[in-house]
């Protein structure tokens, strides 16, 4: 359809110290006007300080049929994990 | 606000057995869906539906109240008033969000809402003709949507639950004022207190109406709760939101206008009379006292912004162009 208003993904940081999250997204002609209908729509109670969006059509995502060849092989890695080594109690924390 | 019982689903849907299996096993283990994820047809209709009408109900919602922001009768009353009205505005726009995911356009369903095809909940076809009316609505009709949310926080597809998750959050704020406004009227002159009852019988009825027809009535309720997009009936909802809500009348001192209503110590809960499904199925289907006008309303903003949104693309067209020619 012509005319169609450019969605963007909003993502919001909740304070200093934390990453910006994804909240949802938002409908808007521009970046500038993005930003301004982000802060209404996302912060009407102090939910951060700090506003990024992103042109949905930028974002490239993993296909979700592919979850299981991408993500489940982690799952047999346990030596990746400190508890896969034996450390006598001796030795104390590590 | 306000998603009501479901109007007019479509739970349809001709995928192979072994695939409806596999999805069906995926929610019974509380798995979340996730928009890319594959889906029976009859799950995303269902959704796109349903977010759809919860969305266009927070939005046509707007109307009654913003009819009282410049009457509202103190600052602290309009302050309030204005806060939740564009809370409502937010609500319509995470919903719409959360339907975009599954693949129907943001034009598509405010056409769908300007002419005539979709649905929204019935309870904003009527007037609000006294202040009091503000006050009930927060109370009843938000105190209603709440009951109706909830579950939903919890339903099966994520961004709809992530979406209600946020409305909840807001929609305490909605209630308490609008009890706060009641109380006053309440608790000030007979006349006050004379609106307040007027008020309270005329929201009564079409705030039960607001969970939709009774479980026995109602189409497609079973397989909304096999894929948990839907968790309690609508007769248990509407039971819990009368419970919840007759201690409060007494309360502020006023009737309920059912003289059939009683409490049933054997179930546990409170007993009602018969609601006029007539006048539901009236109201829904656009022939309710205000329908004309909340549709007349919305096509007039969309109308009347129509040049707003043209000059924002030109305006962002030629911004980009000149980027262009600056690098
Ligand atoms: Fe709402
Ligand atoms: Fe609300």
């Amino acid at each position: 359809m012509s005319g169609e208003v450019p969605l963007w993904e909003v993502f919001i940081r909740p304070r200093n110290g934390l990453s910006h999250k994804h909240v949802g997204s938002i409908h808007a002609a521009d970046e500038v006007m993005a930003l301004q209908a982000a802060r209404d729509v996302y912060t009407r109670r102090g939910e951060g300080n700090s506003i990024w969006v992103v042109p949905s059509a930028a974002i490239t995502a993993s296909d979700p049929d592919q979850a299981a060849e991408n993500f489940e092989p982690t799952g047999e890695k346990i030596y990746r994990h400190p508890t896969f080594y034996d450390i006598p109690d001796e030795v104390g924390h590590m | 606000m306000y998603s009501q019982g479901l109007i007019g689903a479509d739970a349809r849907t001709d995928e192979t057995p072994e695939f409806l299996e596999a999805f069906q096993n995926r929610i019974d283990a509380e798995e979340k869906i996730e928009p890319n994820d594959a889906m029976p047809e009859g799950y995303r209709r269902t959704l796109v539906r349903q977010i759809g009408q919860h969305a266009h109900s927070e939005i046509v919602g707007m109307l009654p109240e913003g009819n009282w922001i410049t009457r509202a009768p103190s600052l602290r009353r309009k302050a309030a008033l204005l806060a939740k009205v564009q809370d409502e505005g937010g609500h319509g726009l995470y919903l719409y969000a959360a339907a975009e995911t599954l693949g129907v356009s943001r034009e598509e369903m405010t056409e769908e809402l300007l002419d005539g095809r979709a649905k929204y909940s019935s309870i904003f076809n009527y007037p609000t003709l006294s202040w009091a009316d503000i006050g009930t609505i927060g109370w009843l009709v938000d105190g209603a949507a709440i009951m109706n949310q909830i579950p939903l926080c919890r339903c099966s597809y994520g961004p709809y639950a992530r979406a209600m998750i946020r409305v909840c959050k807001e929609e305490s704020f909605h209630q308490r004022q609008g009890y706060e406004i009641v109380m006053t009227l309440a608790q000030g002159t007979p006349d006050q207190k004379a609106m307040a009852q007027d008020s309270l019988n005329r929201w009564w009825w079409p705030s039960l109406m607001m969970f939709g027809p009774h479980d026995g009535d109602s189409v497609h309720g079973d397989q909304s709760m096999a894929w948990k997009i839907k968790r309690f009936s609508n007769d248990e909802l509407r039971q819990k939101f009368i419970d919840a809500t007759v201690p409060q009348a007494e309360y502020l001192g006023l009737t309920i206008p059912d003289p059939d209503l009683k409490w049933n110590e054997e179930k546990g809960g409170y007993d009602h009379g018969p609601i006029d499904w007539d006048e539901f199925w009236r109201v829904v289907k656009g022939h309710g006292p205000m329908a004309r006008d909340r549709i007349k309303a919305r096509k007039k903003a969309w109308d009347d912004g129509a040049w707003v949104r043209e000059a924002a693309l030109a305006h962002a067209e030629k911004r980009k162009a000149r980027k262009l020619v600056a690098e």
